[in-house]
């Protein structure tokens, strides 16, 4: 989205080996190649020092003093790295036409989308990466503040080990304030089911519709009633069946706290790990595992082990029996 | 090193001092209130004077002019009439933006929300060159005051008091967007009534049938009762933009406002 504003720069570009000095730091950095771009500016992959960074910068500065804001408040939740951390932060002075560019320096994060992710390493990632998430969140929370513009692309999955982590802080609000930034189809206010206030609901709206997104890649629209649609959505999709009633209590904001809903969902993730285990010593047919390949597969040779055991100890005893009969 | 330190503090100094008066001074503004008129329109102005002429002068009574022009999906080409939206919001002090119907929801929010951000750094630069010399602005801070500098102005954009005219083309080809304007209209009001602050929203149409613009909902804190009245705008074929944010401008605050304008405002209005 272009907006016009007052001040006119031109928009910037920068090329592969090219190299850019900060103006009050003096630090320097060569651009290895573009990473992204959104609403505000262009991320790029750099080197300083020899060591990899991701390099965010914009003709709009003071988007880029509002984003670097934040990132400095996650650095101050201690013992919990809630975006990627701040390395640096200066103005660029563009030597041919003479506007100045801010931008900031932040750790880069190595990953992948989470769809991608959980297309190639299977369903049951799911669960976990929303209880990360949901922990991420309850930090955050706690700290005085709210996610804002909670979506699969501000989320990425690095490794190893997998850990969900965020990327564009540019939506996080302080709890209590209208939120700053926020993507329609995430959004509560869109869909009627609540205010734009930062409260720790809003997140935990968006974190369900995020879900949503895995199996609607496309979206979909909020029709005449958006609430009903809603719940069709999710009574329709058998991987999230299982979590339905903690979804329904987070679409209608009846969790108060991350934490509670982290609660919830580790309860039926526990259950479901209890009932396969049961199935597992009562040696029934996967069926309900049909869908989730990834699994079955791996459980496969644990399954035949005791018999395998069996057989291994009939051997033993047969062996044994046989010295028996021939020494005695 | 020892004159690197006398030196240094000396700034640090004069940088407080400046902070404390940018601060005093949003304060005084927070009072009185932010003021904006947002133009939402398909086309060209064809009749009356200059938009962006009554736009600037608009912005020098402290209210800023924000565009929103409207596409239709087909639309493949933008309409040569569209430039002129930009035009407007850069004499007006204000942002402007051409969308698709779709997107028209966020866009409103986004494109009020910006305007208010880009009101109140224009005071804070106002007040930076004051005190440091006409070459000093936000951007020429270092680094981590321009960080602090940025706080107050968003602390000012939640907490401060603003009032919305909205001022809808309501010319023939504007009729089949109008139940989308209507849903942003309602979403703005979601938007910003998250707020700390407070707000009023008006709305007015134009051309009115007789006068210039046409009263749709009169100043208050919530667009949700307007489901009723949007059907029935829809006019002509004439577009007097400039005319009509004339006529608009002399809807706020109407107690403060030179009285000596007061008849000409009151003549040129009419009831939906
Ligand atoms: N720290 C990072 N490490 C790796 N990639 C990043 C990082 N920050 C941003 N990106 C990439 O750049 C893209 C755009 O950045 P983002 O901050 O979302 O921009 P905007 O806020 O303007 O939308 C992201 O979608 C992501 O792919």
């Amino acid at each position: 989205m272009k907006m016009n504003q007052a001040s006119r720069k031109p928009e910037l570009t920068l090329s592969q080996g090219g190299v850019i000095k900060g103006k009050w730091h003096k630090n320097r950095y060569t651009i290895k190649g573009e990473l992204g771009h959104g609403a505000i500016g262009k991320v790029y992959l750099c080197e300083s020092n020899g060591k990899q960074a991701a390099l965010k910068i914009s003709e709009k500065s003071s988007s880029i003093t509002t984003e670097v804001n934040v990132l400095k408040t996650f650095q101050k939740v201690q013992g919990h790295r809630l975006g990627p951390s701040l390395l640096d932060v200066d103005d660029w002075v563009h030597p041919k036409n003479g506007h100045s560019y801010s931008f900031y320096v932040m750790e880069y994060l190595k990953g992948k989308p989470l769809s991608f992710f959980i297309k190639s390493h299977g369903e049951e990632w799911l669960g976990i990466f929303m209880l990360q998430l949901l922990d991420d969140l309850a930090k955050l929370h706690e700290s005085g503040w709210v996610f804002g513009d909670l979506k699969p692309d501000n989320l990425i999955v690095t490794y190893a080990p997998p850990r969900l982590r965020w990327i564009d802080v540019g939506g996080t609000t302080q709890i209590g304030r209208s939120i700053k930034e926020y993507t329609e189809f995430y959004d509560r206010g869109y869909w009627g089911m609540g205010s734009r206030k930062a409260e720790p609901s809003y997140d935990l709206f968006a974190l369900v519709m995020v879900m949503f997104h895995l199996y609607y890649p496309n979206r979909f629209e909020k029709g005449r009633s958006p609430e009903k649609t809603l719940m069709n959505k999710l009574h329709m999709t058998p991987q999230l069946k299982k979590f339905e009633p903690c979804l329904i209590k987070a679409l209608q904001g009846k969790y108060s706290s991350s934490k509670q809903m982290k609660r919830d969902i580790s309860a039926v993730l526990m259950n479901q790990q209890k009932t396969d285990t049961i199935k597992k010593k009562q040696q029934t047919p996967p069926v309900k595992r049909a869908t989730h390949q990834g699994k079955s597969t791996v459980r496969k040779p644990k399954k035949e082990h005791p018999f395998m055991e069996g057989v291994g100890i009939f051997a033993v005893v047969l062996l044994f029996y046989t010295f028996y009969l021939i020494f005695s | 090193m020892v004159l690197d330190d006398v030196f240094e503090h000396e700034l640090l100094d004069i940088f407080l001092r400046r902070m404390a008066n940018i601060e005093e001074e949003l304060y005084l503004m927070k009072k009185g209130t932010l003021k904006q008129i947002l133009l939402i329109t398909d086309g060209c102005s064809n009749k009356g004077e200059d938009p962006s002429a009554v736009a600037a002068l608009a912005f020098q009574q402290g209210i800023s002019v924000n565009v929103i022009g409207v596409l239709e999906d087909e639309q493949s080409e933008q309409p040569e009439g569209l430039q002129e939206v930009e035009e407007i919001a850069m004499s007006g002090g204000g942002v402007s933006q051409i969308v698709y119907k779709q997107a028209l929801a966020q866009t409103v929010q986004t494109v009020t929300k910006q305007a208010m951000t880009q009101t109140l750094q224009g005071v804070v630069n106002q007040e930076l060159k004051q005190i440091l010399g006409p070459k000093q602005s936000l951007e020429e801070l270092p680094p981590d005051q321009r960080g602090e500098v940025m706080e107050v102005v968003e602390d000012l954009g939640e907490t401060c008091d603003l009032e919305v005219l909205v001022l809808i083309d309501a010319s023939a080809s504007m009729h089949n967007k109008l139940p989308t304007v209507q849903e942003a209209l309602i979403d703005l009001s979601v938007s910003l009534n998250a707020r700390i602050g407070r707000n009023r929203f008006a709305i007015y149409s134009f051309p009115g049938k007789r006068k210039d613009i046409n009263k749709v909902l009169d100043w208050s804190p919530k667009l949700d009762s307007i489901s009723s009245v949007f059907p029935k705008l829809t006019s002509g074929g004439i577009t007097p933009t400039g005319p009509a944010i004339k006529a608009a401008m002399y809807q706020f605050g109407k107690k403060s406002l030179l009285r000596s304008f007061r008849n000409e405002d009151e003549s040129s209005i009419e009831e939906a």
